[in-house]
């Protein structure tokens, strides 16, 4: 029984990084229908930023915090402005393809400054302090921290896109985006917010997993995890994605313990395939089907 | 009364195809004008290139709104300036309520006592449009959409509104019914240019008329006129002047401007 629960435990907690990841992917399929395969390496970079200014120029906790949150919403509007709006006739498949390639320059470029080695990221919380949750049942700290940060991201950005006029009007962008130009949309910045929001949100989840485990390939899981988790939500539904988050986590987990270690990581892929072929909506997509 | 828009000699090219040969044209403030031809004529390209929905046209020309030259603006500008346009195809947001839809044509207004305002007096124009309120808009009927998309294009308070096609794909008496709000609207002020292929229910609410054959206008004259003339009836109204005795028609009219 205490096995059981510490392999919950164990799901919940990684489930909760996946889902900022994954909804960092939804916000922007969202108002594009591009899947940013980027997202990892950008949150990547914002969590390389965060600590060159802690181990290497020494400054507070808090002025870091607050420079790599800026810094993670502006490169997310440098990659929309720089690069994407740049796309001549996007389609987006070219769009799709664009980011992986990004992906690939991002992550060379943290490899090149840095190096491969894993990292040390200083943090306020260390990653070995935990609570006794039940009897011999326990949870970091960061664990904690980590999924309270992922339900109050979803709660805010929930509220976002259902009651306010911008998050309306991203929605309106992805639906429309000539029509949403004819109602006064400058769907070029609703873009570029979107992207950067995003691109906040992905840091978020870096900045999170980097105290437990730092190196150029720290994203690479929870990006490819938090893809199966948006799946799962049918990539339109920020709380699909993160119940999608939680059940990746945790099945992988029973998986890993269970069945077989060797072959955890295959889960989220057969999750991705699975969806796909039987219900592409998503657990709770209520994709509109176009009237022909 | 004054030009609100003049349409100077303007020409588009999608890519290598010529679609509007040098087009001009100025609408008076508060009248409703139409441009009629058919299909692939160059109607709907020509309200796209006011708008600013084709990238880098009009080719040549000069579009003046309420003076100011709006080539090559951003259509967001543009329509902040005061025109509004309903799309050929209706073009809601499917998965946005209809209440959000309407949210959206008053995107760039502030102020949100005479944005409720508004909507109330849109309900009242369209009872059902109450009524589907919470509803998805790609679940209503078409025309539904074509009354929920009238109305979007109404909440941005516009001086000019463009209607293309607002009669495709509805039921004569649909049709009848969006026609007598198009009356109405114009009624409260709003100039219109309406753009059909319905001639007749055109002609009959337009003040002046316009008739565009590939890329060019080939005529032009108050709905009066236009009515009368021979070649409109014939070739745009359907109504057959010269019958045989033996009841079949003995000659093919040409048209006059060919």
């Amino acid at each position: 029984m205490t096995d059981f629960l510490l392999v919950l435990a164990s799901g919940i907690t990684a489930g909760s990084s996946y889902a900022l990841m994954g909804l960092a992917m939804v916000i922007i399929y969202k108002t594009s229908g591009v899947v940013n395969f980027a997202q990892g390496e950008m949150g990547l970079i914002s969590a390389y930023i965060t600590f060159m200014m802690l181990d290497y120029y020494g400054f507070g906790y808090l002025a870091t915090f607050f420079w790599a949150f800026v810094f993670a919403l502006f490169l997310g509007a440098l990659m929309e402005f720089a690069i994407l709006r740049r796309a001549k006739d996007p389609s987006v498949l070219g769009l799709m393809i664009i980011t992986i390639g990004l992906e690939m320059i991002l992550l060379g470029l943290v490899s090149w400054k840095f190096g491969a080695d894993p990292k040390d990221m200083p943090f306020p919380i260390s990653p070995f302090e935990s609570i006794e949750l039940v009897e011999n049942i326990y949870i970091s700290v960061l664990e904690v921290l980590t999924i309270g940060v992922a339900t109050a991201v979803m709660l805010i950005l929930f509220l976002f896109f259902r009651f306010s006029k911008l998050g309306v009007a991203m929605k309106a962008v992805q639906q429309n985006p000539m029509a949403a130009k004819l109602m006064g949309i400058s769907t070029n910045r609703v873009l570029m917010i979107t992207w950067s929001i995003s691109s906040f949100v992905g840091a978020l989840a870096a900045l999170l997993i980097a105290p437990a485990n730092m190196g150029p390939f720290m994203m690479w899981d929870p990006l490819l995890k938090g893809f199966a988790a948006a799946v799962m939500g049918g990539m339109t539904s920020l709380g699909g994605a993160v119940v999608g988050a939680y059940i990746v986590g945790i099945i992988e987990n029973f998986f890993g313990t269970f069945i077989s270690i060797e072959f955890k990581s295959v889960v989220a892929f057969s999750i991705i395939v699975i969806m796909l072929c039987v219900k592409p909506s998503g657990l709770f997509g209520r994709h509109y089907v176009k009237k022909v | 009364m004054s030009e609100i828009l003049s349409v100077h000699n303007i020409e588009t090219y999608y890519d290598l195809i010529y679609a509007v040969r040098g087009v001009s044209f100025s609408l008076t403030e508060g009248e409703i004008t139409t441009i009629l031809g058919t299909n692939g004529a160059g109607k709907s390209t020509i309200l796209k290139t006011i708008m600013g929905l084709i990238d880098d046209q009009p080719e040549k020309g000069v579009i003046q709104f309420e003076g100011k030259k709006i080539n090559h603006k951003d259509t967001e500008k543009i329509v902040k300036m005061g025109i509004s346009y309903v799309p050929e195809g209706r073009q809601v947001f499917e998965e946005l309520t209809v209440m959000e839809n309407l949210q959206m044509g008053a995107y760039l207004r502030r102020d949100r006592g005479g944005i409720n305002k508004d909507i109330q007096r849109i309900y009242d124009y369209f009872p059902i449009l109450k009524e589907r309120e919470k509803q998805w808009a790609g679940t209503l009927s078409g025309g539904e959409q074509q009354m929920l998309a009238i109305s979007r294009a109404l909440m941005s308070k516009p001086k000019l509104l463009f209607l293309d096609e607002p009669s495709l794909g509805l039921s004569p008496l649909l049709v009848k019914e969006i026609f007598e709000i198009i009356k109405l609207i114009n009624q409260e002020g709003v100039t219109i240019l309406l753009v059909e292929q319905n001639a007749n229910m055109a002609l009959g609410i337009a003040k002046k008329g316009l008739i565009l054959e590939s890329g060019r206008f080939v005529l032009n004259g108050s709905s009066k006129e236009l009515l009368k003339n021979k070649d409109v009836q014939e070739f745009y109204l359907g109504i057959k002047t010269e019958v045989a005795t033996k009841g079949y028609q003995r000659w093919k009219r040409k048209k006059s401007w060919r």
